[in-house]
């Protein structure tokens, strides 16, 4: 019966968002402990996955008992377990760091239940082996986003949720008509049996639903030019929710659905060993990257400078999976990965400032370094990680993908990587300098301390960011990334594991 | 074939409407739009020629073609998503009112950068 | 801040508004139940059911309305719904798997036939209603709370 996993991953965070909503007033430490226990849960089961995908090969699981293509199923293979593994454990350390930050806040049930339903729907967004199901998930994972980016109701966070509200649903809308075009194709949602549908030649549907879905999918990973919500969005959020869009959402609801839809339903998108790059994604990857770090460089507000580096950094992500080697989607994959652990830590250190010194403003925090041992430590820890140096995880999979780049011919997308890495050294060495070294300012006498709960998620955040390399060591890539990246190689027959009814 | 393309002029009304007014509420309501653009087409793809609504009348009653019923109940689902999202931006927006003001979407722009 | 507007509308309206809330109710009920027979389910009857509970308000005003109904209740009334639902798709294991078929199914056509369908509707008639209709208590909540000069058209 370990195949009740995979439902469990999506009815449990959705049970425990419920029974937040319901809690009284009076309970306080109720929803927290609430939201500690699903996350462990939840993490606890993304870890088993992957050892379920390694020993039993890619499941399947049929909703209600319908089999596939008449019912809706779930589907786990490498690509989505280490996806489980991102989304959850990034969940879980939110979810401790949340307990001490989220003190500040009216209402911490219904922050809870928003941030359960936003879990729920992104472990149903990388299960999901139905298209429509997948747009579901898309859409409550969303809803719950535009609501916690407007949790606290002051101006800038309303403004922002507002932009990011409208811009996330006619993205939605966009990739909702690419599924109706599809359907109205091939007459059935199942991602399988899509992908068998359209292999011989889909027609000249294909290619207007391929440009819907970038821009759909593209919008909800801030590729540019859709990236315009997102610096106004994720600074406004409360630290933790920044983490979570920024570390999980824009990449399961955006870059996994994507590359799932590219290169496993559609087929337009291929891995194969020379290389067979898919001119958008480099083009979407690079333009992002450049743009994203170039406009970071100017900001003086932490969060929004964090907030461009996303964009820069997915843009490495696109960029890696779209040159098309095995060794380029791993690298791209890993990638993610370690962005998820960075940069949640940089947004959860970026909190922890905030919350001490009440400012997020660079040069007005200047020499905090000396009075927030934890808090300094893992932020430069982190920003060596996103700026690649040896030995944190950035450099390893930033090396990856401009070897890969390199060897698949593209010396301009590996010239344009590296230029992009020594921007963004540049610019946290801005923050570093002005934020954490220099003198004390006599407002920095009275700082408010960080709670322990905070700091002991950026201590575990950090600790996976120095043992990220690791994870290159073959028994552990084959365990983890080497699935992944086959999941994406198999191309438009990997997923026919689901209509044959996988392993069980 | 009319029908469709009546369904993506409506769509594109509404994505107009949404990037080209100043009022949030009117924002709003040309994403809603969209949206039931979106709807009716996802209907429309379900039709077969001389199809009947897909019930069964009584037992053993075969009704002849049937629409495709699975458009439907997508639809429904659809429809339920976008009241949620309205609700949501709809809620947002008279905050917004009580912040700043105004509706005027060029004088809601303290972000910057 | 002027009494008026929140009285509500006028006596005939108010009497009728008596009649009609359990007719409405019932209606929605029904579309809820038969779900499994004919078109609606729970997604219709549910805002049907939260669409009699807004006739309400309209029709007594702001300020008599919300003393009776509150919209931690409709809050409630929507988690119930969805944990409901939650608990008929674990229940479901039982049988095999998630969300599958576990009651007995009956003849078709008759009211108390397919299996757990009919609760799920229900269900989601809770939540959908329950939601709405707190969606509805939220909006209303607060232009009664905004400073704004006199706007609502009622």
């Amino acid at each position: 019966m370990t195949h009740t996993l995979m439902p469990l991953m999506i009815a449990v965070p959705l049970g425990g968002a419920f029974l937040c909503a319901l809690m009284g007033k009076r309970a306080r430490a109720l929803p927290d402990a609430m939201g500690f226990l699903v996350t462990l849960l939840a993490a606890a089961g993304a870890v088993y996955s992957v050892s379920l995908v390694k020993s039993a090969g890619p499941l399947v699981y049929s909703m209600g008992g319908w089999r596939a293509p008449v019912g809706i199923v779930l589907s786990l293979d490498g690509l989505t377990s280490l996806m489980l593994v991102t989304v959850n454990l990034v969940a879980f350390l939110v979810a401790v760091y949340a307990r001490g930050y989220m003190e500040r806040y009216t209402s911490k049930r219904l922050f809870y239940g928003l941030f359960l339903l936003m879990l729920a729907g992104m472990n149903g967004v990388v299960l999901t082996g139905d298209m429509f199901n997948l747009f579901v998930f898309l859409e409550i994972a969303s809803v719950a986003s535009y609501a916690l980016v407007a949790f606290g109701t002051g101006k800038h966070e309303l403004e922002a949720a507002f932009k990011y509200g409208v811009m996330g649903t006619i993205a939605s809308l966009f990739i909702l008509l690419g599924i109706i075009l599809l359907y109205a194709r091939t007459s059935t949602l199942n991602m399988a049996d899509m992908a068998a549908q359209l292999a011989d030649g889909g027609g000249d549907v294909v290619p207007l639903v391929t440009g819907l879905f970038l821009a759909g999918f593209g919008l909800k990973a801030a590729l540019v030019p859709f990236h315009a919500w997102l610096p106004d969005a994720h600074p406004s959020a409360p630290a933790p929710i920044s983490a979570m869009l920024s570390g999980v959402l824009i990449k399961s609801l955006g870059v996994y659905a994507l590359v799932r839809v590219l290169y496993n339903v559609l087929g337009v998108a291929k891995v194969t060993e020379d290389g067979s790059p898919f001119t958008p994604l480099i083009v979407l990857g690079i333009l992002s990257m450049m743009v994203g770090v170039v406009l970071a460089l100017g900001q003086w507000d932490m969060k929004r400078l964090l907030a461009y580096h996303s964009i820069s950094q997915i843009g490495y992500v696109i960029l890696a999976i779209g040159i098309g080697t095995p060794l380029a989607v791993m690298a791209g994959l890993f990638h993610l990965f370690n962005h998820s652990i960075f940069k949640s830590l940089l947004f959860l250190d970026s909190g922890a400032l905030e919350h001490a010194t009440g400012t997020r403003d660079l040069r007005r925090m200047a020499g905090v370094g000396r009075k927030l041992p934890v808090t300094s430590s893992t932020t430069l820890i982190a920003s060596m990680s996103i700026a690649g140096i040896p030995p944190f995880n950035g450099f390893w999979s930033k090396l990856l993908i401009i070897v890969a780049a390199v060897q698949a011919g593209h010396s301009w997308s590996a010239f344009w990587a590296v230029l992009a890495s020594i921007l963004t050294l540049a610019s946290f060495t801005k923050v570093l300098r002005y934020g954490f070294q220099g003198g004390a300012s006599e407002r920095l006498r009275q700082l408010a301390a960080v709670p322990l709960s905070m700091k002991v998620a950026l201590v575990l955040f950090a600790v996976i960011c120095i043992g990220g390399g690791l994870l290159l060591l073959p028994s552990l890539r084959d365990l983890f990334l080497g699935p992944a990246a086959d999941a994406l190689a198999g191309g438009t027959e990997q997923l026919g594991f689901v209509l044959t009814g996988g392993a069980s | 074939m009319t029908a469709y393309i009546l369904c993506l002029i409506l769509f594109g009304l509404g994505i107009y409407c949404a990037v080209s007014k100043r009022n949030l509420i009117k924002i709003i309501v040309g994403v809603a739009i969209a949206e039931y653009a979106v709807n009716l087409m996802f209907v429309l793809v379900g039709y077969r020629m001389g199809g009947v609504p897909p019930i069964f009348a009584a037992p053993g009653e075969a009704q002849g073609a049937m629409v495709d019923p699975l458009p439907h109940a997508l639809v429904l689902t659809s429809i339920v998503i976008g009241l949620a999202t309205t609700a949501l931006l709809a809620a947002i927006a008279m905050r917004i009112y009580r912040k700043y003001g105004t509706y005027d979407v060029n004088e809601i722009r303290e972000l910057r950068g | 801040m002027a009494d008026r507007p929140e009285d509500g509308m006028s006596l005939i309206v108010k009497t009728v508004t008596r009649l009609t809330l359990g007719l409405i109710l019932l209606y929605g009920l029904y579309i809820v139940l038969h779900g499994h027979l004919t078109p609606g389910g729970g997604f219709a009857g549910g805002v049907i059911v939260a669409l009699s509970l807004v006739h309400l308000v309209l029709a007594f005003g702001g300020r008599s309305a919300w003393k009776r109904i509150s919209h931690s209740g409709a809050s409630r009334m929507e988690a119930t719904g969805a944990l409901g639902f939650l608990a008929l798709a674990l229940l479901g294991l039982t049988a095999g798997f998630f969300l599958s078929n576990f009651l007995p199914e009956g003849r078709a056509f008759e009211l108390f036939s397919a299996g757990s369908i009919p609760l799920a509707n229900l269900a989601i008639c809770l939540k959908v209603g329950g939601g709405l209709f707190a969606v509805f208590a939220i909006l209303t909540i607060f232009t009664a709370e905004t400073t704004s000069p006199d706007g609502g058209e009622r």
